[in-house]
């Protein structure tokens, strides 16, 4: 089973080709460099050193966010494309679990994180259970100091992952001391592979119906909602009209 | 030629996912368009980050359903055609990085088009284009006046040098207290309406084919604004149909002189706005008066955005050599060229 797997959920960029239980390849970037122009030069680079044809494609795995609305949506248009012209399920994973697979050998709780700007982070909270990867606190948008109060009481350790480590390690390290562990460098950037890896135990999905998980509505959206129901209206009015113009 | 071309168009350069295929760049096969149209009315407008999430929903079945309806496969395109500019950066890269996906799946030769260029080929899917010819492009977001000696040879001669015709008529519409999109409703007072208001005509300097709208628009509001203060009152109607005279004056005035001095065999009107009766009518006796220049207008439906005029303009650039390949990418600001 050969399957291609594509991070640009957040600054770095992944992507993998996985064949049975063998990673045939990965590349990996960690720059402030525009997606667009640099995902699919790089899934028809590792294609074609590993020799593999887009038919010959068997799954197609994508972080899903939360991270970047722009950076997203560009890995996961790409993926269903190619899994709907292709045929082929494809399969969505947290960007936040993909990046906690790094954790595999450490015993206590494991937060994933990425920088949500105004002291905010997307992250969640992950254990290994022996080789299974565990969601034990779902994924989520919160104030670095809250999450760091809140997993004080846990009193056990946890291990923050994540290239934006610097920004917050202060804030973790003051509220849990001693039970505060931080990734090294060459583990704080998600593996495409892991991806690869988490995905195929996923339950296969649509690919037309296929979205982003956000985590947050757009902010205008919010708004109006918010102003619906402060005038008791219903919430969502519209519908997205499909003709043939022809 | 003896074999028949297929062009995939994919067009999400605002607030329309689409896609469409069109054969030999003239005959339309299929053209599919999600109008999200109904979900930005929530919101007055179009919000950038709500029409970028609409792409990623529509974006697959949209394809899909342009390339059954059109009963044609993969391997039967001869390219894909999409829109690369100008647009809303997130909207546009949806449809860009879709159409990287499936030239990359089927190895089909990518093609990167000018939003522009593709509302100006839509009159290629009514009548053939006779060279030179003019195009005068009206919507939301241009006014321009583009010269053509050929086939894929653009020359923007005139534009706007601050609003662009539909985006003054939606401010005024929002003045006049019109629902949005405020444009048709507009058009639709104004044939009602009695042009008896005096408002600004921009002409600009002696022989300048640009265009601005910013001082009209402000002469419209403060027109309102001062008759509120007298307690006066100003038929809506009135308003439209005088707001509507002043812009068709300047945009059929200019197209008419510079359909003279370039001597050109052909006029097109193209863009959103182009759906607009009184500019319709108005150029249609304007033109009338020129002899051996032809008006080509085309049906509402290839007026606003459509991914079959991409596929359209996408034929003539493919048939001429232009490729893209997997580094293409949205670009917002995109010249004509
Ligand atoms: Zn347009």
């Amino acid at each position: 089973m050969k399957i291609l797997a594509i991070d640009t959920s957040n600054v770095v960029m992944g992507i993998a080709l996985v064949e049975d239980d063998v990673v045939k390849g990965e590349i990996t970037t960690n720059i402030k460099k525009d997606h667009s122009t640099r995902v699919m030069p790089a899934v028809q680079s590792l294609m074609k050193h590993c020799g593999v044809t887009p038919q010959e494609l068997d799954l197609i795995a994508v972080a899903r966010g939360p991270g970047s609305y722009t950076g997203v949506r560009i890995g996961v248009t790409i993926a269903k494309t190619l899994a709907w012209s292709l045929n082929i399920p494809i399969v969505g994973v947290s960007s936040l679990e993909v990046l906690a697979a790094n954790g595999r050998y450490f015993s206590g709780a494991i937060s994933p994180f990425f920088d949500a700007r105004r002291g905010q982070i997307y992250t969640g909270l992950y254990r290994y259970n022996g080789t299974e990867l565990e969601c034990i606190k779902h994924d989520r948008i919160v104030l670095a100091e809250e999450w760091a109060s809140e997993l004080k009481a846990r009193k056990e350790a946890v291990l923050f992952i994540g290239t934006d480590v610097a920004l917050y390690k202060n804030i973790f390290q003051r509220h849990l001391g001693e039970y505060s562990h931080f990734a090294p460098a060459a583990l704080q950037l998600p593996r495409p592979s892991e991806l690869a890896f988490l995905g195929k135990k996923k339950e296969r999905e649509d690919a037309h119906a296929f979205v982003p998980n956000y985590i947050r509505l757009a902010e205008a959206e919010a708004k109006w909602l918010a102003k619906q129901e402060g005038e008791n209206k219903h919430g969502d009015g519209y519908s997205i009209s499909i003709h043939d113009v022809k | 030629m003896n074999h028949d071309i297929y062009v995939l168009g994919i067009e999400t350069s605002c607030d329309e996912t689409a896609a469409a295929v069109v054969k030999n760049g003239k005959e339309i096969l299929s053209n599919i368009v999600a109008s999200q149209m109904e979900s930005h009315k929530r919101f007055g407008g179009v919000v950038p980050e709500i029409a970028s999430r609409h792409h990623v929903e529509q974006i697959t079945f949209v394809i899909e359903e342009a390339m059954n309806k059109a009963g044609v496969s993969f391997s039967q395109l001869s390219a894909i055609a999409v829109t690369q500019g100008p647009g809303l950066v997130g909207a546009l890269l949806i449809g860009v990085n879709a159409a990287k996906a499936l030239s990359f799946a089927y190895n089909i030769p990518l093609v990167g088009v000018h939003h522009i260029a593709g509302h100006i080929y839509a009159n290629r899917l009514v009548a053939e284009m006779k060279f030179p010819l003019l195009s005068l492009v009206v919507s939301g977001g241009h006014t321009e006046l583009v010269y053509m000696e050929k086939h894929g040879k653009f020359q923007v001669i005139g534009e706007t040098r601050d609003d662009a015709a539909g985006e003054a008529y939606d401010k005024v519409a929002r003045a006049l207290n019109l629902p949005y999109p405020g444009g048709p409703h507009i058009d639709r007072l104004a044939q009602e309406g009695k042009a008896t208001i005096d408002l600004p005509r921009a002409w600009l300097e002696e022989g300048s084919y640009d265009f601005s709208f910013s001082g009209l628009k402000s002469a419209v509001l403060n027109t309102l604004h001062n008759a509120k203060q007298r307690g006066e009152e100003i038929d809506p109607k009135d308003m439209a149909a005088s707001f509507q005279a002043s812009v068709i004056d300047v945009l059929v005035t200019k197209t008419i002189q510079a359909a003279k001095e370039y001597h050109v065999r052909q006029v097109l009107l193209a863009g959103g706005v182009a759906a607009n009766r009184g500019l319709r009518t108005e150029l249609q006796k304007q033109m009338a008066k020129l002899d051996n220049v032809e008006l080509v207008i085309p049906p509402l439906s290839l007026c606003t955005d459509n991914a079959a005029m991409i596929a359209a303009a996408g034929t003539v650039l493919y048939m001429q050599g232009k490729r893209a390949d997997m580094a293409l990418n949205a670009n917002p600001g995109l010249e004509l060229e």
